[in-house]
């Protein structure tokens, strides 16, 4: 295992990390604020990843997919979170989950029936489709170097926007204690509608990003909808920051558990166990350190309530 | 003499029953479980396509007598499978089945049907328990066994010389068979062995553990979007210098499609190709063509298309009685079809013993990318399993 190796794979952590983290901003802000379970919003993921599929490929500007499958799914989620997300807030728990599992069930039948059962093949821009001369020995995929720079951007403009402007202000107050903020004045509802955007807007990014290296399937939004609440636990319900260090955590130990282990588990096991023993222990890396850090802080490593 | 007369109409009764019970009462069913969504979604349309041009040929019709094709998507979920094939027996009382692309799915609905006496012709999957241990009356690897690919891929591969390989399959029944085939024949030593889970798409882990082993060459079982990923993330990661050898599935038609150029020069083993010098191949890959829009046909289409062709051949040998299953088994034994590969022979445990073909991806003399035959690698070969296998 040399350094060139390690590398990459810490790489591959950090893009995996910030996807994730697009995806979980979203859902703890929505979760922490409104106190409302979504669990359509890997539905969002899959609309975004959808429509960008299918724009790139008409237009062939990737650019634009990424545009259009943002602003196609900030629509669709005004219209759910209008009819019938709204109607959740006063609700419990149990029936948030409910009935946003039935909106999942409704939007993979819906994409069935516009786009049918099979995948699509979302290509990657002709332009970064090669690799980047990264280090000496190490060439890395231009593509994954994008999601990097991308997922970085978006977490910088996030923490410019949560921390340093009036209307962060405000989703932090809201996520913090929302009783009080009401009482202050503040209009929780409007800031909620606009927390549901701005997630829908980074389920649709990270799903137009993950296309072209993931495989664009009915299905998807809840495959990675496990992590994410994964990321949301562990970094503490309500805080971006906490959903931000939590992603990176997830994604490395994710990676490092499917690039590090197999290999060691062969060096000291026969092979078939290792091939067994390997991916299953790879698998569950991310719950065990969900475990580990639940019992040393039981909210989170940055609980937004006080 | 009322006596008399019921009698006469209780004969007459029987009469219209007895004319009845001639006429088949029912077309005979033929139940399809289909991956038109999942992990083997593009491999589950070529299957589908395959059977379509063979039931359109045969005018709906097996044997002469009316058939119906029951097709229903099981989304590559062997659970989802077992539940449909319960279905089938149950409600719809089939005759024949056929259609899963996986093995996980094939070994997932064979206990049910061979304990209802209903054929299995495999369309595609060919797992070592059905060629070995587990092997039934009841079920035939129309296809091919899984090893026997990448056995063909293990001898190309010494061939070639390649002292260091890295290999690298799904984590499931048929990756771990199709990784055994190629070692058994593979001489050189094995730096890594991969086995990732069934459906994954990114390969970012991977293609680090592969630049680190740095291989001679690399062997990769990953059908359908495991493939087309892996492809299009190994030319990204800038591993394209590594030669790729692989068993058809990981460079057929399917893949070729999706990911293009980089699939230039990719060597792989199959038992048939579109390019195969035999009459009823010709046939069949130029009525494909027309039928799907000047698309070459892969392995599964060709495998789907043998499959109705040889339950057509058996129901005419049995003159459309299908409820005699033993004279249907004996009838699908003697595969007096025309296969598209060619002469037809099973081996003992109903796997076929059949040549096995170095393919490689070029350009055709239009410029579309297809895969040509090479040369032949193995010739009447028979599986490694057929000793264990007691019937």
């Amino acid at each position: 295992m040399d350094a060139i190796f390690i590398i990459e794979q810490i790489l591959n952590g950090l893009g995996y990390g910030l996807m994730l983290f697009l995806l979980a901003a979203g859902l703890t802000l929505v979760f922490g604020i409104m106190d409302t379970m979504n669990l359509a919003h890997g539905s969002l993921y899959m609309a975004g990843a959808y429509i960008a599929a299918q724009v790139h490929q008409a237009s062939g500007s990737f650019v634009g997919a990424v545009l259009a499958a943002i602003a196609a799914t900030v629509l669709v989620s005004w219209l759910l979170e209008i009819l019938i997300v709204r109607r959740l807030y006063p609700r419990d728990h149990l029936a948030q989950v409910i009935a946003t599992f039935g909106i999942i069930l409704i939007a993979d039948d819906g994409v069935k029936a516009l786009w049918g059962p099979s995948p699509l093949l979302a290509s990657m821009p002709t332009a970064l489709a090669g690799p980047v001369q990264l280090l000496a020995e190490l060439p890395y995929s231009a593509y994954r170097l994008l999601l990097l720079g991308a997922g970085l951007l978006v977490a910088a403009g996030l923490y410019l926007l949560v921390n340093h402007t009036r209307i962060g202000m405000l989703v932090r107050a809201g996520a913090s204690n929302r009783a009080m903020a009401e009482l202050m004045g503040v209009r929780v509802d409007r800031v909620f509608s606009f927390v549901f955007a701005l997630g829908a807007a980074l389920a649709a990014l990270a799903g137009a990003l993950m296309g072209p290296i993931s495989a664009v399937q009915i299905g998807m939004g809840e495959a990675i909808l496990i992590p994410a609440l994964v990321v949301i636990v562990i970094g503490g319900i309500g805080s971006v920051r906490g959903a931000f260090i939590a992603a990176l955590l997830v994604g490395l130990v994710d990676t490092a558990g499917r690039a590090f282990l197999p290999p060691l588990l062969r060096a000291v096991l026969p092979p078939a166990l290792a091939a067994d023993l390997g991916p299953a222990l790879a698998g569950i890396a991310m719950y065990l350190l969900m475990a580990a850090v639940l019992i040393l802080k039981p909210a989170g490593l940055f609980p937004a309530r006080a | 003499m009322l006596k008399l007369k019921n009698a006469a109409l209780l004969l007459a009764l029987c009469g219209t029953l007895n004319a009845h019970a001639a006429e088949p009462a029912t077309p005979i069913k033929v139940g399809v479980a289909l991956d038109i969504s999942g992990p083997f979604a593009t491999i589950g349309a070529e299957t589908r396509d395959g059977l379509n041009l063979a039931i359109g040929q045969l005018g709906n019709k097996l044997g002469g007598v009316p058939a119906e094709f029951l097709q229903t998507d099981f989304a590559g979920n062997p659970e989802q499978a077992n539940q449909l094939v319960n279905r089938y027996l149950q409600r719809d009382k089939i005759d024949f089945f056929t259609g899963p692309v996986a093995s996980n799915a094939a070994l997932a609905v064979g206990p049910a049907l061979f304990a209802a006496k209903v054929p299995y012709l495999s369309s595609n999957p060919g797992p070592s328990q059905f060629a070995g241990k587990q092997c039934n009356p009841y079920f035939f690897g129309l296809s091919y066994q899984n090893d026997t690919y990448d056995e063909a891929a293990g001898k190309v591969a010494n061939e070639k010389g390649y002292k260091n390989m890295v290999l690298i399959a799904p984590n499931y029944p048929a990756g771990k068979d199709h990784l055994g085939g190629f070692k058994r024949f593979y001489k050189g030593a094995v730096k890594e062995e991969i086995y990732t889970k069934v459906g994954q798409i990114d390969y970012a882990a991977e293609i680090a553990q592969i630049r680190a082993a740095k291989p001679d060459a690399i062997f990769f079982f990953l059908p359908a979007a495991m493939g087309i990923n892996f492809i299009k993330q190994f030319v990204a990661g800038g591993l394209k210098g590594i030669p790729l050898i692989a068993p058809g599935f990981s460079a057929d038609q399917d893949i070729i499609q999706a990911v293009g150029e980089p699939m230039l020069g990719i060597y792989n083993t199959a038992h048939w190709a579109h390019d195969l010098q035999v009459p009823a191949n010709a046939e069949f890959v130029t009525a494909f063509r027309k039928q799907y829009e000047g698309r070459y046909p892969t392995v599964y289409a060709a495998q789907a298309y043998d499959v109705v062709m040889a339950m057509d051949a058996a129901v005419r040998e049995v003159g459309g009685k299908v409820n005699d299953r033993e004279a249907v088994l004996a009838a699908l034994k003697k595969a007096n079809f025309k296969s598209v590969r060619g002469a037809f022979n099973y081996g003992p445990n109903n796997f076929p013993v059949q040549n096995y073909y170095l393919r490689l991806v070029e350009k055709d003399a239009k410029g579309q990318l297809a895969n040509k035959l090479v040369a032949t690698v193995m010739e009447k070969h028979q599986d490694a399993y057929v000793g264990e296998c007691k019937m």
